[in-house]
Formats: structure tokens, sequence, C-alpha cells
């Protein structure tokens, strides 16, 4: 029988009496004259409908509220880097590289952070789509602090620093006699 | 950007770094010795003195106490380079007395202890030779004054407190003195000595006011050499100014009277010249004639007669009084590899008092200098003791047929340095050593852990520096990982070639250089310079490394030329060429041939270039590069600088491929009237630079202008070329040039006013730093001067750099005419400096000391920092975490950076600094009358542990905690399972 889960947990136990077939042909018995499965099956249905949709709507919601977790983490570090200050000592590395970790870790574990709110009512795209958006975001702001504390290639100066000087094509020797 | 966090890290960890080492550091990675060069005069302190010692003057300007037991120095004084010592002598058995600066300045030194006690200056007209008397007191209590003719004049100087007592011109009666005569005594002193080429002249003096009392002259039609050599008391003989004839001259009872004798009638078969040799024995003169010595007697009623005529090697001491008339001298002649001691009486010739063979090295070459003393043996008779002066300028003392010491004084006069690796190590030769000495080795780490917890006591801390100090591993014959083992090789002024340990500054081999000996073809040669000629690597891995000496024949720079090839592992000769060509300039190429030899031009007195060495590889070689070989010449008396270019092969009469013309190419000529070149300087050819870019703050980008043509230039009005003050500061200046040699163009120009010379200036890398006098401050400046590459500098576009689209790495050439742009800064300096050098370290990457050779001989490490001209009273922020100082107006000296620490080098004359193979470190060899070497880190070691870091510490540490490991594994196993069964 396919349950939601959510509703099923309170329960110790349970028997259906409801009887979903629609087709007659499941049973050797006929119907009883007046009888109308499909009447039946309307009610039913009605039923499970309504918990079905509070179980996505609450699905949904959750999802919703994971996505936006990101956001309080976000915030926290900024705070924590505006602490840590712009010269590059250990505790501002150490920040900085958390900072990156964290939304890197977190961006390769999206599919398990929302494996529990997936339903095949629920659409899982927004939330998934904040949740990468508010981590890379926090990726964002990792490597900007990066950034700050001078540790990104992105200056000339990173990319010539270690050049030999050039050859000379011409040679030249000589000076004071020797005496 | 690992680099990058790595540096930064680096630069902040050391940002205070200054050079300085503990007390128990001393000696570990430094060496100092002492020297005094070749002697000139010896005077022996031995009478009823506890410790026998010999007080010497030397060609270096040393005065010097040595121990006659071991030679050791008990004091010793370096007077100033223009301040020669003339004579020296003992007076009341107590002073030493020295005559120098040629007869003006009179000082006595206390002979225990070295003090000066009194220093008189004697002035006079004209130059003439000067001469020191100073009585033979024994007594030593009655005040004889001791004369001193120098400079034309005769004074009486009191010996007690220096006063003049009284002096004579002598230059106005017209004598130019050659002896003085003050018999032991007498109240008339003797002077002798010629008045113009034809003229004797004898003056008598009165000894107590200095009155002439007598003044006679006699004329010799023959005229005189100038020699004189006195045989008694009133005989002396000169010789005529054909240097033919002996001239005996007798003066008795106011008459001079002459007796001609040709030398050719004492001698058979006399050519040539005869020079006499100035003694002091009785009776008894000594000749010099083409290749022998002539010994020869004076009989009574002026008869000379022959007595011995030895080989010219010979050499003679002074006459020694050992008795009551009598005189003792010694004899030295060379017999294959032993030198014969002959010690023989004034009076009879073919008596000998002592007959001694000594056995001799012969790199030693020949005996130069004789000084004798004589002992009373037990049995009364007289024992003599010689002190030996070598070709090589080493100090030798022989007694009883034996070398007693010796002294290395040669490398008191050290004229080039250069350095070679040692022989790899050979695998499996030293395994057995360790084992013998693993409980050694396991005792000297328990003792350091000791050290280090400091549960030592002060027995075994003594130890720990005993083990510290004597380890083997520094002074080891083989090439070590971190490159510290080398060997320093020295050429002296003797023409001796010297390899020292940098572990232990011994000496490992040394070698007398046959072409640089007197010879018929080479009269008086000289040392010039060191070159490594073949530094195996990579492929000649098996070839020893050697080095090229070249020398000249005598002075003047048409003088042939002379070249050897050493080895620099045996110190064996592999190569030599005698008088070649006249050789003004060497310029080693930047090419080697298959064998790692380095090409090398030599430029000759009529500018042709000769290849060498002379092979059909090195010809291929250089008609490759043909057009790009450049040359240049600094006329310093013109004030021209001329650049060259090879043109063709050489049209002589006998065809020489080696040979080529060359041709002008431009020249620089200075206005001779307002500047004189003083100084000129480039970069070191070997020098490693790691990056051509200079990152500012704000992450700008400068290009240095990195160039191996780079000529430093200093030049003066050629009024202020004299001392400091001779001219006045509205007329002088200094201008400075920053030249490419290869096209002539003038980089840069600064002209310093009221400022003087001496300039002594560095070039490194992309800057300049020199120093010189500024007359206005009164106070000595140091200068820095940048120089970048502008047309460099808009390589800024990142992705071009990232997909290495740029063409900062494309090979240059100066007639590009990059555009360049300097920074200048000046700052004052409280030193007056002798020799500027700068710290080389394997790959550049470590920042730049300067090693400042000072006044007083000492070396200072200033960080290249302090001359930044990027420097400015507020840095930012930003500037100051990229370590820039705020300007002050003068250099800081903080005594904790004299690389030498307690010590001195006395004379100090170079700087030579050589990379380990640790980037860290360099190695630094400074050079004098002294030797000191050391190696410093100017940013620290930080890539290496400290010599002191207790290994055994570190294994136990690690042995503990996998124990402990494992200990608390099993604890928890057994912990789990209890846990399990519950």
């Amino acid at each position: 029988m396919d349950k939601g889960k959510g509703v099923a947990m309170g329960r110790r136990w349970a028997v259906d009496f409801t009887d979903n077939s629609t087709a007659p042909s499941s049973r050797d018995i006929p119907d009883p004259p007046g009888f109308s499965r499909a009447s039946a099956d309307q009610d039913d249905s009605t039923v499970s409908r309504q918990k079905k949709d509070a179980e996505s709507n609450w699905k949904a919601q959750k999802a919703w509220e994971v996505a936006q977790a990101p956001f309080k983490n976000l915030l926290m570090m900024g705070f924590m880097m505006w602490m840590a200050g712009s010269t590059v000592h250990l505790f501002s590395i150490g920040i900085t590289f958390s900072a990156l970790w964290q939304p890197i870790s977190a961006l390769q574990g999206v599919g398990k952070v929302f494996e529990p709110y997936k339903d095949s009512k629920v659409d899982l795209l927004g939330p998934k789509l904040l949740f990468i958006a508010l981590n890379l975001g926090g990726l964002a702001l990792g490597v900007w602090k990066l950034n700050t504390l001078g540790l990104l290639p992105t200056h000339a100066s990173d990319w010539v620093s270690s050049l030999p000087p050039a050859q000379e094509v011409e040679h030249s020797g000589g000076g004071m006699p020797l005496h | 950007m690992a680099i990058k966090v790595f540096l930064l890290l680096l630069f902040l960890s050391c940002s205070h770094s200054v050079f300085s080492i503990y007390q128990d550091q001393v000696g570990l990675m430094d060496w100092h010795q002492q020297y005094i060069g070749k002697v000139k005069h010896a005077v022996f302190h031995t009478q009823k003195a506890g410790r026998k010692r010999v007080v010497v003057s030397t060609e270096e300007n040393v005065i010097a106490s040595l121990d006659l037991r071991s030679g050791k120095i008990f004091w010793r004084h370096v007077l100033g380079a223009d301040d020669a010592v003339d004579e020296i002598d003992i007076a009341l058995g107590k002073y030493v007395i020295t005559l120098s600066s040629e007869g003006s300045i009179l000082r006595a030194w206390n002979l225990p202890d070295g003090q000066m006690v009194w220093e008189t200056f004697l002035s006079g007209s004209s130059p003439s030779k000067s001469i020191l008397f100073v009585p033979a007191n024994l007594r030593g209590d009655k005040d004889n004054p001791i004369l001193v003719y120098g400079n034309g004049c005769l004074h009486a100087v009191s010996s007690i407190d220096g006063e003049v007592v009284w002096n004579k011109e002598l230059t106005v009666e017209g004598i130019d003195v050659q002896e003085l005569i003050h018999p032991l005594g007498s109240d008339v002193i003797y002077a002798v000595g010629f008045g113009g080429l034809y003229q004797f002249d004898s003056c008598q003096l009165n000894a107590k006011n200095g009155e002439l009392l007598r003044h006679e002259k006699a004329e010799f039609p023959g005229g005189f050499s100038g020699e004189i050599s006195s045989v008694s008391s009133d005989t002396f003989v000169a010789s005529d100014a054909a240097h033919s004839i002996l001239v005996l001259i007798s003066v008795r009872d106011g008459a001079i009277n002459f007796q001609q004798t040709y030398i050719s009638d004492l001698v058979q078969d006399f050519s040539g010249t005869a020079v006499l040799l100035p003694s002091k024995l009785t009776g008894i003169f000594s000749i010099k004639i083409d290749g022998f010595v002539v010994f020869v007697k004076v009989i009574d009623e002026g008869k000379l007669e022959l007595v011995d005529k030895i080989d010219h090697g010979a050499a003679v001491s002074d006459a020694l009084p050992i008795s009551e008339g009598q005189q003792a001298f010694a004899l030295i002649q060379h017999e294959g590899n032993k030198i014969q001691l002959t010690v023989k009486t004034g009076h009879d010739w073919d008596d000998d008092l002592v007959k001694e063979g000594i056995k001799m090295d012969c790199e030693r070459g020949l005996v130069h200098k004789v000084f004798i003393n004589n002992y009373i043996r037990r049995d009364m008779s007289h024992g003599f003791r010689a002190l030996i002066v070598m070709e090589d300028h080493s100090l030798l003392l022989v007694q009883q047929g034996e070398i007693v010491w010796s002294r290395e004084d040669g490398l008191a006069s050290i004229i080039d340095v250069t350095t070679s690796e040692l022989p790899v190590e050979k695998h499996g030769v030293s395994v057995a050593k360790v084992e013998q000495n693993l409980f050694e080795w396991l005792k000297g780490h328990v003792l350091k852990i000791k050290g280090t917890l400091m549960l030592a006591s002060p027995d075994e801390v003594a130890e720990i520096q005993r083990i510290r100090l004597k380890s083997s591993e520094k002074s080891k014959m083989t090439r070590d990982h971190n490159g510290f083992r080398k060997l320093l090789i020295v050429l002296t002024r003797a023409g001796k070639l010297f390899a020292l340990h940098t572990g232990d500054g011994r000496v490992v081999w040394s070698l007398l250089l046959n072409p640089l000996r007197e010879s018929e073809e080479c009269s008086s040669p000289i040392g010039l310079k060191i070159y490594q000629w073949q530094v195996p690597h990579h492929h000649a891995m098996d070839e020893n490394p050697s080095v090229l000496v070249v020398g000249r024949c005598a002075h003047g720079l048409d003088a042939p030329g002379v070249l050897s090839v050493v080895d620099a592992y045996t110190g064996k000769e592999i190569n030599s060429l005698g008088a070649v060509h006249s050789i003004v300039e060497v310029i080693p190429l930047p090419f080697t041939d298959s064998t790692e030899q380095r090409l090398h031009l030599l430029i000759d007195a009529n500018q042709r270039a000769h290849l060498f060495p002379k092979t059909h590889e090195a010809i291929s070689i250089i008609q490759r590069e043909f057009a790009n070989i450049y040359w240049y010449s600094v006329e310093a008396d013109n004030g021209i600088i001329r650049g060259h270019v090879l043109k063709d092969n050489c049209i002589l009469e006998v065809s020489d491929e080696y040979c080529f013309n060359t041709r002008d190419l431009w020249s620089i000529v200075f206005p001779s009237e307002s500047e004189k070149i003083i100084a000129t300087v480039t970069r070191k050819s070997n020098e490693a630079v790691h990056t051509q870019a200079k990152v500012m703050a704000e992450q700008d980008v400068m290009y240095k202008y990195v160039s191996k043509n780079l000529l430093f230039v200093a030049n003066v009005l050629p009024k202020g070329i004299g001392k400091i003050g001779s001219v006045t500061p509205e007329e002088s200046w200094l201008v400075v040039y920053l030249i490419d040699t290869v096209t002539g163009r003038i980089l840069h120009r600064m002209t310093h006013h009221g400022s003087q010379g001496p300039v002594h200036a560095v070039l490194s890398e992309n800057w300049v730093v020199y120093h010189y006098f500024n007359l206005k401050a009164h106070r000595y400046e140091m200068s820095v001067i940048e120089i970048y590459d502008q047309s460099r500098a808009d390589n800024k576009d990142i992705w071009k750099l990232v997909l290495g689209k740029h063409n900062l790495t494309s090979p240059i050439s100066s007639y590009s005419r990059p555009e360049v742009i300097t920074k200048t800064q000046s700052y004052f300096f409280t030193h007056t400096v002798k020799t500027i050098a700068v710290t080389s370290t394997a790959k550049g990457i470590t920042s730049k000391q300067l090693l400042i050779g000072t006044i007083g001989d000492q070396v200072l490490a200033l960080d290249k920092r302090f001359l930044d001209p990027r420097r400015t009273v507020n840095p930012s922020q930003v500037e100051k975490e990229e370590g820039i100082i705020p300007l002050t107006d003068s250099l800081p000296i903080m005594p904790q950076s004299y690389v030498t620490h307690i010590l001195k080098v006395e004379g100090l004359r170079g700087i030579v600094t050589v990379p380990a193979k640790l980037e860290s470190t360099a190695l630094v060899f400074t050079y004098g009358v002294d030797l000191f070497f050391t190696r410093i880190a100017p940013s620290r070691t930080y890539d290496s542990l400290t010599e002191d870091f207790s290994y055994a510490l570190l294994l136990i540490t690690i042995v503990a905690l996998l124990a402990a490991i494992f200990v608390t594994w099993v604890w928890s196993e057994r912990k789990e399972l209890q846990e399990k069964w519950r």
C-alpha cells in the first residue's frame, strides 16, 4: 500500500478497509446492486489527496527552510571575516579557508540535503536553486576574502613575479687594464 | 601563490633580522687567521728575557713581536698603507724603535706588550735614504740618543721620551748620507755619503749638540753608482757609475783616499754589471754578479781578495757580534730539496761555526733573507738559530738542523680569490667510520640533549662546546649537501697559490707557480688574477676543476703575459704558457667547450683579442657568436671609455687563427677639465638573479633593467682627486654614469655637487650603491640608484600573462634601446669605507645584504632594504607590510650586524662572497693581512634547521609518541572487549 510516510508515522498498525481497485474483475463476486464503485472511490481519494497535499505542503515548506539555511551561515561568515581583518595571519587564513570549504562541501551534498523532501508533487527545483545560489554566494564571499588578503592571482604581478630575467643577445666584458 | 605566502610569512618572521651570533657560536662556522707578511727586518731579543722573542717589520707595514719558541704573535701593529717601516731596532732593552714613512716618523713601543711609548715626527727638506742608528747600550741606564737620518736631516732623539735633542740639516752641506758611524763612547759622529755623482763626503759631528766639526770632500772622476758598503769604521767600498770598478775609500785623519780595483781583475770572465750587496761584515763585502754572489775580503793596504763565489740563490745575514771583536754571519745555499746553513766568523772564512743541512719543501722556493741569533750552549760553545724568509714570503725558524716552526705569511698579501668545489663523496667509504663512532655519536647526542634540557654540568657544557667546535664534519675533504665546504683558491703576491678549506681554514695544498718566479725572460713577474677555468658539471663530471692564473712578466701594460692552469684538487700545474703576448684585459666569455673549459679572450696592448684555450672547438664556438662579442676599455688617464667589437683574424708574420683584430665601435670622452674617472664597477658575471619583476605595494609591478653589460662610472673634478678636504665644496663634484657597454649608451647621469671621492661602489641586479664624501655636510654619504625597464611596463594584461603570450622572456638586445627610468636616494653613513661587496646566493631569491669593510677593519652587514629608493618618511600601511622602512637621514649601524663580531681583519683589502648550495646562505671570505671566513644568512636560515638542533631529541619524541599510540590502542581494544561482555 502506498501510504504517506508522514501520516503513517503516528500509528502502530492499520487495517485498510477501503478498496481502491476500480476494476470489478479483481473479484469474483459482482458488486452488490446500488453500489457504485466510483463514488466510494471518489470519497476515499479526496481524503488521501487532502492528506497528501498537507504532506507535500509540509515538505515544500521544509525544503524552502533548508534552502534558506545557508543565508544565516553567510551572515555569520561575513561577520567573522570582518573580524578577521585583511592581513594574512593564521586566523584570517583559517576563516577564509573554512568560508571556502563550507559552500563547496554543501554544494557537493545538494542531492543528499534535499533527499527527504523528494516527492513527485513537490517541486524541489526552486529550493535547490536558492540553496545553490546562497552557497555560491558564500563561496563568492570566501573568494572575495581571499582576494582582499591578496592571495588570488588577479594581478599582473602574480604572473611575472617568478619570471627569470630575459637572456641577452650581446655579451660585453672588459674594464680598466689589469694591474 | 605558495611562494608568495611563503615569502610573506618569511618576511614577517624576519622583519627585524640582524646578523648576530651567540657567544658559544663563535668559531663554529667562522675562522680567523693572523699573519704579518714578508719580513723585512728582524731583531732578536733573547738576552735575559723570560720569553724569547723576535721583533719583525714586514712589507705589509706590520710590526710584530713573535714568540721564538712557537712563532705565535705576542703583539702586532699594522701601520697605515703609506707608513712603510724603514728600520727597526731595540733600544734600552725595553723599547722597540721603528722608523717609518721615509724616515719621518720615529716611534717607540714597549717590548713586552707592544704599547706605544712615544712618537716623534721628524721633518726634513728633501727625500733621502733613511737610517736609524741605535747606540749599543748594554747597561741600559745612560741615555744615549738615537740617531736618525731622514729627509736630508740628522736628528738625535732621546730614547727615553722621544724628544729631539738636536738636529742638523745635512742637505745644506750638499751631502746625501749613506752611512752613520758612532763609535761607542765617542763624542764624534761620522757620516759619510755622496755629494752629487762624483763627490764623496765625510763629516764629523759633535754627538752632544750636532755641531759640524769637519767636512771633507774628494772627487772621484769615474763617478759613483750610489751603493756603498762599510767594511770597517773608516773603510768603505763603493762601485763606480759603470758598475765595473770597485772603489775602496778610506777616511783617515781627515784625508780621503780612493783605491780602484777592476772587478774583472778579481773575478774571471766578468761581464755585465756588479751590484754591491748591503752587508755589515767587518773586512768582507759581497757583490752580486750575474747569477753569482762574490765575497771579497779587504786585506791591509787596500788590497782586495776574492774569498768565495757562490750561486745566486744564496742569502747572507748581517754580522752578529758573538764575543769581543768576533763576528759571525750566516750563509744559506740551496742543494736540491735541502738548504745548507753555514755560520762563519768574519775574520776566518774557512772556519765554519755551524754547517747544517735542512730539508726544505720545494714549494717554498729560494731563501730571500736570513737573520741569525746566537745562544750559549751548556758547554759554553755558541749555538745559532736562524730566521729564514723564503721566496713565498713564509717565515721559518731553524735551529740545530730542524725547522722549529714555520708561518705561511704569504697569505698576508692575497691578490685575488676564487673558489672551487670539493670532490663528490664516494659512497661506501664512510660507513665503517660511522659504525666505529656510533658510540661517540650517541654520547654526543645524549650530551646535547642534556644541554638543551639544561641538565648539563659546567664540565659537560665545555665538552659540548668542544665537540661542536671540533666537528670533523666541517673539515672533510668532500662536497657537502649544503655547499658549505669548498676550496678557496688564493693567489698571493709571492706568486704562490694556496687552497684553503672553508671549514677550518687549513692549507690543503700550495703551489709556487713557476711562471711567476723570477727568471731570465721574466725579470719581475707579478700575478694579476685568477679565473675559474674549468668547472665540471653535467657531462664532464670526472674531470677535476681547474683555475687559470694570469700574470705579467714586469710592471707596465706591454710586458709579456704569463698564463697557468692549475688543477684545483691536487694543486698541480696542468699547463702553462710563459711570455706570450701582453695581457691588458681578460674577458671570460659565457661559453664553454665540451670539456667545460671556459673560453677567454685575452686583450693585448695593441687591442688584439686572443682566444684561449687555443683549440679548434673554441674557434668554432666563437665563430657562431662572433657578432655578439663586444668589449670595452676604460682609459682612466685620458678620460675615455671605448667600445670595441671583434673584426677579423690578425695579420701577423705567423698566421694565428686564434688572434682577432678589433675595431672601435663607440667612445665616450669625458671633458678632461671637469671630469676624471676614479671608479668603475660592473656586475659579477656569475651572479644569479631570480626574477626580472619587482612587485610594489598595491600589486603594482616594475621590471628591473637586469643587464650584464651595465657599467657604473664615477667621475670627479680633477682637482678633487686628492685627499678629502683638499678642495672646497664649491669646486668639487661627483658625476656618476650608468653606461651600456654594448652600445655605449648612457642610461643615467647624475651629479652630486660638493662631493668628493674616493668612491666605493657595488653593482648588483638592477641597482648600484656607492659611497663618497659630502663636503657640504662634512659626512660620508651612500647613494643608491635602481634602474627599471620602462618599455616592459605595459605588460599588464593578465590574460596574456596567463596564456604566456608575452615577450618578457625572449632574448633582448641592447640595440632595442629600452626606455629606462631610475630611482635614487642618498643617506648619510658614519664609517669610512675600504671596500663594499654584496652577498650572493645560489638562486638570488634571498634578500641581499651589503658587506661594508670599514676603516676599523671590520665587516658590517647592512640590509639592502635600508638602501631602497622607495623609502619615505611616512610609509603607508601597505608599504610597511611590504617591508619599506621609514626614511631616516642616516643609515643605522647596529653593533650586532658586524659579521666579524669582535675580530678585526687587519689591513682589510677585499671581501668575497660565494653562494652556498643552500639558498639562504652565502659564504663570506675577507682578506687583508688577516683572513676571516664565515657564512651568513641575510634572511636567516629559513631553509634548514639550526646547527644545534637535537635530532636525537626529535627521534626520542617520535619513538615515545609511537609507543604511546600503541599502548593506548591496546588499552582501548581491551576496554572495548570488556564492554561487549557486559
